[in-house]
Formats: C-alpha cells, structure tokens, sequence
C-alpha cells in the first residue's frame, strides 16, 4: 500500500483535530482568529502540493491519485481557505463554538479530497457521508435561528433520505455484478447493459450524486438551505459540497460505466435542459439574496450538466473550466454578502441599496460576481459557457442528435434569463429606487480584503488567461478515460 | 507590435488605470480619458493614412496565440472594409468622451465604461480572430447597460435597462451559437493552434477551398443573420432601439448607435457572406424584404415622434435598411455603398445624439412640444443639428448621400422593386420627418423658458461636433478616400459569394475557385437544382 499518497488527507485531518483540540487552550476573544491559523496552513499544504505530482493507488484501488483528483484537490483547498476566511469575518454572528465551525469546515475538506481520489463505491459512500454529515452541523449552526434550524433538519431529512437511496443502489450494483471497484466495473459493466436490477442500482446511485449537485429533480432542498444557512456554510456548499458531487458524478459515468453511459444521452440532455430552466426560471421572483444564489446554483448545476450529457473530452474539460471559475465568482459573491449583511436579518437584496457609496470595493466584487456568473465577457463565466457550449454543438454535430441543439437552445434561453435577475442585483446596487437605510462605510479588515482580491483576480485571470486552466483541465479528464 | 495594438490598447490601459485614481480627482480622471481616445483617434488617423491601397491581404497584422489547445488567437489587422470603420470609430469615441461633460455623478466609473466600452469596439472591429471578434464585442456591450442604468434619463429608464440588456443578449448568443457551429466545421485536427482554429482569413481560405456542406449552411447561416440583425436593430427586431437610445447618457448613445451596431454588418460581410454563399444567396432576397420594414415602417414610425431622441433613434434605426439593402445586392457596387453608409452614419448617428444630448442638458427636455427656436439661441448647436438632420435626409455633400446612392445604384440591378420603395423612403420620408422636427426645435416662437439657455461657448465643447461634421462632410466631397480602399476587398468578398454558389453540384473542390463568374440568374437556377437534388 502506497500511504505516501494520502499525505494531503492525513495532514487535513490533523489539523482539524488541532483546531479541535485548541479549542480548550485558547482565550475566547482570539478563537476567531484560529481561522486565519487554519487558512494558513491549508495554504502552506497547498503550495507543498504543488509541486508533488505522485501519481497511483493506494488501499487496493480503492484510493486513486491521478491528474483528476489532483486537479479538484487543490480546487477543493483553494474553496477552504475562501471560506475560512469568510468565517472569521462571520464568527461575531455565532454565539458559541467558533472552533467547532473550523474544524468542521476542515472535515468536509477532508471528505472533499477524500471523493476527489474515490475509485470504489464504498470509497464514494464514504467520502460523501464525511461531507454531508459535516454539512448537516454546519448548516444549522446558528442554533438560535430558526431559518438556520429549519434549513438543517431539512438538509437532513433529504440527505439522509439521498444516501440511502445511494446506499441501496451500490448494494444492488455490488449484488448483480459482483464489483465495488470503478475499473473492475469498466470492465464487466457491458455485459450488464441491459440488466434491469444493475440499470436501476446505477440510478439510484446517480439520484444521491444528483442530490449532491443539486440537479433536476433533487434540487428542491438547495433554495431553503442556502437561504437558511450560515453565509460561509452556504459559500462551502455551492463550490466544494457541488464540485465534489461532480468529479463523483465524472468518475462514477466515465470512469465506471463508460459503456452504459454511451446510451445515456437523452436522459442526460433532458435533466440538463430541465435543471437549466427550472433555477433559472425560479429565480426571477426571488427577493432574498442567497435564496436567489441557491437557484441560481441549480441553473449552473444544469451549465455543468450540459459538459456530462456532452459526453466527450472536451464537455468534461470545459466542466473543470467552468467549475473553476464557478469558484472565484461564487465566493466572491458570498464574500460580499456576509460582510454586507452583517447586522441584517433579511438578506433581502434591497439591502445592498447605496453599496457602491457605502463601500465601492464590495459593490465591484459583487457586480463583477454578477456578471462573471451571468457569463459576460472578459470574467471566467464567459470563458466557461463557451467552452460548454462548444462540446455541446460539437457533439450534435458529430453525433447528429438533434436533442443536443434542443439543449444548445434551452441553454440560452437560461442565460437570457439569468441576466434579467443578475441585472436585478446589479441594479439593486447602483440605481434601486428605495432610498438605501443605511449609508454607513462599511469597514473591511485585512484578510477580508486579500480574500476579496483573490477572487476579483481568480475572476479575471480564469477569464483573461485561460490557456492555463484549459491545458489543465484537459490533461485531468485525460485521467478518465483510462 | 502593430498600430491597431495601440489604438485599442490605449482606451483600455487608460481604464485600467483610472481604476487606482481617487474619485474626487474629477479633472485628471476627465482628462485621463480624453487623451486615450485623442490618442487612439490620432493613431487611427494615421494608420488610415498609411494604408496601402490596393494591398493584397491584410496591413498592420499582429498574432499572439491565446488558447492554443482551441487555436484561439489575438489576431489583428485591417484591409479595406475595417480600416475605414476603425477611424470612424475612434473619432466618434473621442467626440463621445468630450461630450461627456453631461456626466456629473460617479464620474469615475462612467469614464472607466466609456474607456472599456470604446476599446471593446475598436478592438472588434480590428480583430481578424473569430473568438476575439465576438469577446471584444461583447466586453463593448456590457458597459452599455450599466451606463444605461445608472446614468440614463427619463422615466422609463429602468425598463429600457432591461429590454436593451436581454435583446441584445439573445442576438449576441445567437450569433455566438453559429460562430461556434461555424468553428466547428472545420476538420477537427486543423482546430488547433497553428492551423486554422479562429483565425478569420484562414477560415475565408479554407472555405473557399472546401464550401461548407448545403445543410450546415442552412442551419448556420439563419442563426447569424438572426443573431447579427437584432445586434443592429434588422426590422422586425428593432424595438430595442428607440427607446433604449432614448434613455441612454448621450455619450452611451453615441458610441453604441454610432459604432457598436455596426458590428452585426460588419459580422455579416466578413463572416456570414463569404464563408457561406450558397446560403447568402438564399437568404438576401428575404434581407431585401426585410430591410423594407426598417426604411419604410420605422421611418412611418419615426413620423410619428414627439420626442427628438426617439426620432433620432428611430431614424438610425431606419438608416440601418439601407445598409442591408447594399449587402442584399450582393454585388461589388451595394456592398461598397453599405460600408460607407457604415462610415458615414457612425459620424451622423453620433452628432445628432451629441447635439440632442446638449439640448437635452440645457433644457431638460426632448419633448419637441416644448422646445422651440433654439437657432436663434444656439448660433452653434442649432445650424450644426439642422446639418445633421440635412445628413440623414441624404443631402448631397454629405457622407451619407455618397452611401445611399452607391447602394441603389447596386441594389436597382437585383431588386428593382424594393429599391423603387426603398428610395421613396430615402426621399420622402426621412426628409419629412426630419425637417418637420427642424422646425419644431430651431424654428419657430421661442418659449420664454428657454431665452436665457447658453451655446457651446468654448472651443472644447465645440470640438466634438466640429469634428464630426468635418468628417462627414470630408467623406462626402472625397469619397474617392473610402472607395478606392473599399473596392478590392469588398470585390474579393462578393466574388467569394458569386462563384462558390454553383460549387456543390458544379464538381471537385479544385476547379471551382478558378471559374469565372457565372451571371446571376445562372447562379440562382444552379442553386435551386442544387437544393433540389441536395437532399439537406
């Protein structure tokens, strides 16, 4: 067994249990500032990684590092550090056990790595349980809240609900062809193509992933948990708890049942189509800002989508691309909402009324987030639309589906609508007719700035430059088709 | 480095740099941005001058790879049908960022959008890059609604904001949607870096070798006309216009109606016509038609005003059927017409909204009810707005006269009828509405209200509209200047759609580019059994 290659896990994992255990020596006015501990040091582990580039299995093929895992591991460590920072700036509006909030977050990055290397559906069930239990904590956090509670016990009930179903379909994969392992499965997977029990046992396996990134039709649980949530929990949820649903998602279709997913296109474009229409759609009424963002995810759950119903190289490639520009963006948006809204109850998106004269950084961060995520040019959205869309027509064309152009269509349809409510946000800022309540400078510390300017930076460098990123992207899904 | 770098470089490094400037430096920030697009104009002028006429290929090119693994480049240069556009866009930004003196709230974030807005479109219009040439239109456009927004006027401010914002949204993903499916036409190992990929004169020469396949024109082809044509406002998709250059800052209005919806036309004779004739040739009868919309029922409309931006803005509109009529001849006379109109309504477009936004911020008001013999106020602003309005009906001396009846000398040979209405519009309409709103604004009583409003009095607030009459009126006594570098390349691309027409029935891929130029009733024939025996 090859255990070098779990050094990442290993070293995340102690440090949860350090700031765990830090807890009991540390005086209670400076616990906040564990989190910049904490960050530090996943941003040490992060610089270490780069350079290390070991590739193999280890716990018999159970656990795989290769170019994929590689890629969403420091995907996943660049999302934590964001995050950590957001919740220093958001441990004022937590009456008790700020510590607790760290670690947990530093958990579900561990469970994140842990997916990112799952090449077993035992490995997958695992990783996804570490995640999600964490989730269930660190969603209903704010015990005194009840939108906090209520979105909790919600996140509960449907992902206890998602696992089992995961867990029943693995049982009935593991019953009919007798294989856990993903490239054991590649191997048999055709001779089971039409059997009923197998077929079944992968949809529901498919249903928990859909759970996870929120895709049509298990997404009604996303609006009411972001709205409830604890702003960086909801931050952590729509960019690592999504992404690492899709490398799942990639691993399970590409890498496990290549020969099963090759029928599958229909399925996958109408999913895709539906996911786009219904977030985007649901979305225009929305008055609250992170309920807003919560159906916006499901419509980019539906963008990404559009990459796995592609099902080719170049539609997972343009996933990754897409997800990493997903990162900067969301988190800036978040970022700037849990400074905003900081005394406010609501989170109503008239309370960014006079943004841009309370603070005119936060008002480009989140014009800009807007922008990115309505897919504008020259911000990363842009880049990775078109990147999607490209696979999508190029598959139609190769293919000769006409269901591809359907979904070409329906795409853009679901971008032009959601410019009319990222417009809303934008105009919320500048231009809102209700005279804004407040027009207090907003005060930023440091670290929130250097945040801030991480993902104004991501935003424009993912879409300025995205030759890296692209080559980068393109060498990981080379991993899947092996 | 080439020329074209730093006409579009300087508006954008400018920006840049205006965003580490303090708000409340209001004159540097000012100034910052008036010498970046008095630069860029004074390195566009040159470089229009420098043009070599007659030069096979393009002048001025520079390539820097972007995305290799896509064959995505930076890739600019000029030949003639862009090189006149990049000056007329470049003065007119310089005249919008002086006639931005009407800005007084946020300044810096308005002169940062201008800036950006102006290199988006400069850039676009150099870029020989099909990816470029789509991205640097639309990093042009997003500034557009934001300064809609938050600088525009009137009541219906917020709505215009939002039908602007998504009807050009659906023509630019439109388009984006065929130059995508475009893209993807060719073999997919000449994709990347290096062979083809984006690169606009590679893709025009790899088409002319191997026509695109009958199918895969009739289904690219519709999405670009659809998609360029709500871009520049093609009737039955023009209500965006109106209204949104209604409530736009004028210096907004002047850019986006002056240059930025030029390049859905510009889209259509690069792109659309030579890469796909057999669909063009289909596809330009019913333009024809549709153009008619535009010179007769928008002009119908633009009688109907009572609000000078509203007709302005429905007169550009009207404009826009003359131009489409010129690519819809389809012959070397109509397409060079149309890009001069181009020309000569980005000047013309930009010095009525200029003037129309001066009055606007003496008076307050548009309402053409409520103005009224402003030329005896205005000894300056009043004759230059009875020109401009003198411009738009075709007068003689002026740019645009030179275009419009370029255009009808091309169009008459192929669509007689059409133009037979078309030129009743051009004649009667335009000069109906125009000089009825003449009357109202500079002639007339003079309401006591407006007895003390100022005229431009000093030589900075003069300029800009100086320099667009000036260029109108250059480009309609020597018109010589644009056609002479318009002609060869405006040949090159209506031979592209002539000869290939005939080419998938005709034989090997070999022999087609050296056939002489069949006649035009041939060519149609061929293209009817061509799609008869086609099975698409």
């Amino acid at each position: 067994m090859n255990a070098s290659l779990l050094n990442l896990e290993i070293w995340v994992i102690a440090l949860g249990l350090v700031l765990m255990l830090a807890d009991f020596w540390m005086p209670l006015e400076r616990k906040r500032f564990l989190g910049y501990a904490a960050a530090a040091a996943l941003a040490m582990l992060l610089v270490t990684n780069l350079g290390v580039c070991a590739t193999g299995t280890a716990f018999s093929g159970m656990f795989v590092e290769d170019g994929l895992a590689v890629f969403f591991k420091r995907f996943f460590l660049v999302a934590a550090i964001l995050v950590l920072f957001m919740s220093v700036e958001f441990s004022d509006r937590l009456t008790a056990g700020i510590s607790e909030y760290y670690s947990l977050i530093v958990f579900a990055l561990s469970g994140m790595l842990f997916a990112a290397s799952a090449n077993n559906f035992a490995m997958l069930f695992v990783s996804i349980e570490l995640i999600t239990v964490t989730f269930y904590v660190l969603t209903s956090f704010q015990r005194g809240r009840l939108v906090s509670l209520e979105a909790g016990v919600k996140y509960l009930i449907l992902g206890a609900l998602s696992s089992a179903f995961m867990v029943y379909g693995i049982a009935l994969v593991w019953g009919t062809t007798g294989k856990l392992n993903f490239n054991e499965l590649a191997s048999v997977a055709s001779q089971f193509a039409d059997n009923k029990i197998f077929l079944f046992g992968m949809v529901l396996v498919l249903a928990g992933l859909g759970f996870k990134i929120a895709a049509f039709p298990f997404q009604i649980w996303a609006p009411d948990v972001y709205q409830g949530a604890p702003t960086p929990t909801t931050a952590f949820l729509a960019v690592g708890s999504k992404a690492a649903g899709f490398v799942l998602l990639l691993r399970v279709l590409f890498t496990a049942i290549p020969s099963v997913t090759a029928h599958w296109a229909n399925p996958l474009i109408i999913i895709s189509g539906i996911t786009i229409l219904y977030g985007n759609l649901c979305a225009i009424p929305q008055q609250n800002l992170k309920r807003l963002l919560g159906y916006s995810s499901i419509a980019h759950a539906g963008y990404l989508l559009l990459g796995v119903a592609a099902l080719s190289a170049s539609g997972q490639a343009a996933i990754l691309y897409y997800l990493s520009g997903y990162l900067f963006t969301v988190l800036g948006a978040f970022t700037v909402i849990c400074l905003v809204m900081r005394h406010l109850d609501s989170e109503n998106i008239s309370a960014l009324a006079g943004l841009n004269q309370r603070s005119p950084l936060l008002a480009t961060t989140m014009t800009l987030a807007m922008v990115s995520l309505a897919g504008i040019p020259p911000l990363a959205g842009f880049f990775g639309k078109f990147l999607l869309l490209k696979a999508v027509i190029q598959q139609a064309q190769v293919t000769g589906n006409h269901g591809y152009y359907c979904l070409t269509f329906t795409a853009l349809a679901g971008v032009v609508i959601s410019l009319y409510y990222y417009g809303g946000v934008i105009r919320a800022i500048y231009w809102s007719k209700d005279a804004p309540a407040d027009l207090s400078p907003i005060m930023l510390s440091g670290p929130a700035k250097v945040a801030i300017a991480i993902c104004i930076a991501g935003m424009f460098w993912i879409g300025l430059f995205p030759n890296v990123m692209v080559n980068l992207a393109n060498e990981a899904v080379k991993a899947l088709a092996r | 480095m080439s020329i074209l770098t730093y006409i579009l470089g300087w508006p954008l490094l400018a920006a840049v740099a205006l965003v580490f400037v303090p708000r409340n430096y209001r004159v540097i920030i000012r100034a910052v941005a008036v010498l970046a697009t008095f630069i860029s104009m004074l390195l566009a002028v040159k470089m229009f001058c420098q043009f070599v006429t007659g030069h096979a290929g393009y002048q001025f090119e520079q390539q820097i790879p972007w995305v290799e693994s896509l064959g995505i480049s930076y890739h600019v240069g000029v030949d003639g049908l862009n090189v006149g556009l990049i000056l007329m866009g470049a003065i007119v930004a310089f005249a919008a960022a002086c006639c931005s003196f009407e800005i007084q709230s946020r300044e810096k974030e308005f002169y940062i959008l201008l800036l950006v807005m102006t290199g988006g479109i400069l850039g676009a219009f150099a870029s020989l890059d099909l990816f470029f040439f789509y991205f640097l239109h639309e990093l042009a456009l997003v500034p557009t609604f934001i300064m809609i927004g938050v600088w525009g006027r009137g009541e219906r401010k917020n709505y215009a904001t939002f039908q602007i914002t998504l009807y050009l949204s659906i023509g630019a993903l439109i388009a984006l949607i065929g130059l995508i499916a475009l893209y993807l036409q060719v073999p997919a190992d000449l994709r990347t870096a290096g062979k083809i990929g984006f690169d606009i004169p590679k893709l025009t020469e790899f088409f002319r070798n191997n026509p695109m396949a009958g199918g895969a024109q009739n289904f690219i082809f519709p999405l670009l006309l659809l998609g360029f044509g709500i871009l520049v406002s093609l009737w039955p998709f023009h209500t965006w216009a109106p209204l949104g250059y209604g409530s736009a800052p004028s210096p907004t209005a002047m850019l986006h109606a002056g240059v930025l919806k030029k390049f859905g036309l510009y889209g259509l004779i690069r792109i659309a016509l030579p890469l796909m004739p057999q669909a063009a040739q289909h596809w330009m009868q019913i333009l024809a038609w549709l153009c008619l919309g535009n010179i007769l029922y928008v002009g119908w409309v633009a009688m109907r005003q009572r609000n000078l931006n509203l007709l302005i803005g429905n007169s550009s509109v009207a404009h826009m059927g003359f131009i489409f009529l010129g690519i819809a001849s389809l012959n070397l006379i109509g397409v060079t017409g149309a890009v001069i109109i181009m020309i000569a309504h980005g000047f013309l477009a930009a010095l009525s909204f200029g003037l129309s936004g001066y009055i606007y911020q003496q008076t307050g008001t548009l309402e053409m009810g409520e103005l009224g013999g402003l030329a005896r106020k205005l000894p300056f602003v009043g004759p230059a707005l009875l020109m401009a309005a003198l411009a738009g009906c075709g007068l003689p001396g002026f740019a645009n006269f030179v275009g419009e009846v370029t255009v009808f000398f091309g169009a008459w040979k192929v669509f007689p009828v059409v133009t037979g209405l078309a030129l009743w519009g051009a004649l009667m309409i335009s000069a109906l509405y125009m000089l009825r709103a003449m009357r109202n604004v500079l002639h007339g009583p003079l309401p006591e209200k407006w007895s003390g409003i100022p005229d431009a009095s000093n030589v900075w607030r003069k300029l800009p509209y100086a320099l667009l009459l000036a260029s109108l009126l250059v480009f309609g006594c020597f018109p010589r200047l644009l056609t002479e570098k318009i002609t060869p390349d405006a040949e090159k691309i209506v031979k592209m759609v002539t000869e290939n027409v005939g080419g998938l029935v005709a034989g090997d891929a070999s022999s087609r580019g050296r056939e002489s130029a069949p006649s035009k009733q041939s060519d149609s024939q061929r293209r009817l059994t061509s799609a008869a025996t086609e099975p698409k």
